[in-house]
């Protein structure tokens, strides 16, 4: 079974440190510190045009470019995982424009930046864990405009959620919102969590590690500072509920991580893995074999044709 | 089975390579050089400047050479240049009013002190196809006479402006210096300038429809082209210690002053209005419709109906940028399979219970919140 590939890259000196010059990484800062005082707050910043497009991680990258240091480990994932063709392409950009440590394990990074994921294994108080955001705006499909929903923010006039979250209740017994599930920051800010499932809310609640969400086209960064209360929205009597599967993860068992359905042919064949490709390996590394891998070595079936 | 997971690294080095093949197309076809875009690609190079926010020919031009001539990917590649650039100065406002002019038309006048000039324009070419063009050396073109000299003319509004009939060109806001959405990000309601730096940097086919849109009764604005200029203009800067701005280089734009009837307030007698358009190079479509929608987005501040889309300024500014735009739209490509398995469960659960007879039949039939 192989470790998690650890990588030392070299650093392009054509390109400051992290790509943005200093006075840009200071005014991320401030902004970052800003959203870190005022939890769940959406604060502006004055987002830069970066070498990927829009949409793709820019936010999460001026997070990560602001707060990265020579020392630290950056893990990059997308989906829950390290091969995802973006989470590559954003790792090489780190490793071009800062020359910093990489890692796929989740243990051993002190950044993390991630797309649509929170990673299975509890993280600690000397992490980062830097969310991309498509979307920053918890009520921006209720109401499209920014000018209403900031002031709405600013009287913390909710209604409209508890509205919507209770049209769902009385049109399908339940809320129907999986992912992007809104929560409510320190009692105060109502949030979106980034288009992460709802099964990863919870992992948020009270979280050791910093988070920090970064929505570059939307030019605005959102923290909630370690040890913070994060509750998702519900009623007393249709409390918050996470999603179960039947299965198991095929190749480690874990029947408690967030599982990808994987289609293997055109007659209904699928199998279930983990999302969380580093949480699959460790679990393996210690000997939990699931279903498929005990019919076949993992190494032979992950390999690409 | 399960090759989906890993193999990215090596796929994206053989897609980039791939690509760099494509853009080169077959090898006995003589490479383009960036001069070749600059001089033949002109309207090219112009729009990727313009929307790009960065004046730079040849750096234009390669990245419409890089593109493959994808203009809004060239505007991309442009922008995500610029974005490491210092600011060393701030030039002076240019003074377009001292435009050594190329083309200057104006639709409100039959004649006016400078002329009408028509210029290098496509406005009465027969739209027919030119087969000598598709020829080796059949492209040939000299004029029969030496181009006119450049001449230097008043602009339309200064005319209209001595009789009072037609608003000021709006002060300099009142703050140290105009603002600049991409040092601050920017807060609705928006200020002139910044609603103008927007609309300079927006996609022009987002802004022609929209300007097009005001044409057709949604939010009418009466527009006529007071005047449409195009040509060079001094760059200038201040420098301490040396009297007077220094001229650092000079520049083409286009300009178009749109004049839209006002039909006056309470406080204000009827009187002409302006919308305002400004690009590098030569971008007439782009400038023409920016001063329509500049000037729909002024109906606020006129006192006027605001009901169209062109009046909303938090649609318009907020969907113009066509690198914003591109990047989002584009992003549905990435890969959303958690989402999208947590969507399945949730339908999944959905279904089993109606199956499970939760909903009695006369429920009615609802659909799956889609986002």
């Amino acid at each position: 079974m192989s470790q998690p590939s650890e990588t030392q890259g070299a650093w392009d000196p054509s390109y400051n440190f992290a790509f943005l010059d200093e006075q840009t990484k200071r005014m991320i800062r401030r902004a970052i510190l800003k959203a870190v005082a005022i939890p769940g707050y959406q604060a502006p910043f004055a987002s830069r045009e970066m070498p990927m497009p829009y949409g793709w991680g820019t936010g999460g990258i001026q997070v990560t470019a602001g707060v990265i240091g020579p020392d630290d480990v950056l893990k990059v994932i997308d989906q829950g995982s390290d091969d995802t063709t973006n989470a590559i392409s954003i790792r090489k950009f780190f490793v071009r424009t800062t020359g910093v440590r990489t890692t796929e394990s989740t243990g051993d990074a002190s950044i993390i930046q991630t797309r649509h994921r929170i990673p299975e294994s509890p993280l600690r108080e000397d992490q980062i864990l830097v969310y991309q955001v498509p979307i920053p705006e918890p009520l921006r499909f209720l109401e499209p405009r920014e000018t209403e929903t900031r002031q709405m923010h600013a009287l913390e006039d909710y209604g409209l959620m508890h509205v919507k979250l209770y049209e769902d209740i009385a049109r399908h017994g339940h809320i129907a919102t999986s992912y992007a599930y809104p929560v409510k920051v320190a009692g105060r800010y109502v949030m979106d969590p980034s288009p992460t499932p709802k099964f990863d809310n919870p992992k948020m609640d009270r979280c050791p590690a910093l988070q920090l969400f970064g929505a570059g086209r939307e030019k605005r960064i959102y923290a909630i500072p370690p040890y913070t209360e994060v509750k998702s929205l519900d009623f007393d009597d249709y409390p918050f509920e996470l999603p179960t599967w039947d299965a198991a993860c095929a190749l480690c068992g874990d029947t408690h991580s967030f599982l990808d359905e994987v289609i293997l042919d055109d007659a209904g064949g699928r199998m279930f893995v983990c999302s969380d490709t580093d949480h699959c390996r460790e679990r393996r590394a210690n000997g939990h074999v699931g279903p498929a891998a005990a019919a076949a070595p993992f190494e032979t079936m992950s390999a690409a044709p | 089975m399960y090759v989906a997971v890993k193999g990215g690294e090596a796929a994206i080095e053989n897609a980039h390579k791939l690509l760099a093949e494509e853009r080169r197309g077959d090898t006995n076809v003589p490479e383009l050089s960036l001069e070749q875009i600059k001089q033949q690609m002109s309207l090219a190079v112009d729009r990727v400047m313009t929307e790009g926010s960065l004046h730079d020919p040849d750096l234009a031009a390669l990245a419409i050479k890089q593109a493959r001539g994808d203009l809004v990917e060239a505007i991309f590649l442009l922008r995500a240049y610029r974005t490491t650039l210092p600011r060393l100065w701030e030039t002076k406002p240019i003074d377009t009013g001292a435009m050594n002019i190329r083309r200057r038309i104006s639709a409100t006048y039959k004649d006016l002190p400078g002329g009408q000039v028509l210029g290098p324009t496509f406005d009465y070419t027969h739209r027919l196809l030119d087969f000598a063009l598709a020829a080796e050396g059949g492209g040939d073109a000299s004029l029969d006479a030496d181009p006119a000299e450049p001449v230097v003319a008043p602009r339309v509004t200064e005319l209209l402006a001595g009789e009072d009939l037609i608003e000021e060109a709006g002060a300099v806001p009142d703050k140290d210096a105009p603002g600049d959405l991409t040092r601050e990000p920017m807060e609705f309601p928006a200020d002139r300038d910044l609603r103008l730096q927007a609309l300079a940097r927006g996609d022009e086919g987002f802004l022609l429809a929209l300007g097009y849109s005001t044409q057709r009764g949604y939010g009418r604005t009466h527009p006529f082209a007071g005047e449409i200029r195009m040509g060079a203009v001094e760059i200038e800067i201040d420098i301490d210690g040396i009297d007077g701005p220094v001229t650092i280089g000079e520049i083409t734009v286009t300009e178009c002053e749109m004049v839209n009837q006002f039909m006056g307030s309470k406080t204000e007698p009827p009187k002409f209005t302006r919308g305002y358009g400004l690009t590098f190079g030569f971008c007439e479509r782009k400038a023409m419709a920016m001063a329509l929608v500049d000037r729909a987005l002024r109906g606020r501040d006129l006192g006027e109906e605001v009901d169209a889309p062109c009046h909303d300024e938090e649609f318009v500014l907020a969907h113009a940028d066509n690198v914003e735009a591109s990047g989002f739209v584009q992003h549905l490509k990435l890969p959303h399979y958690v989402d999208f398995q947590s969507e399945l469960e949730l339908v999944r659960k959905m279904r089993r219970e109606i199956e499970q007879g939760r909903w009695s039949d006369g429920e009615e039939a609802h659909d799956v919140a889609a986002e």
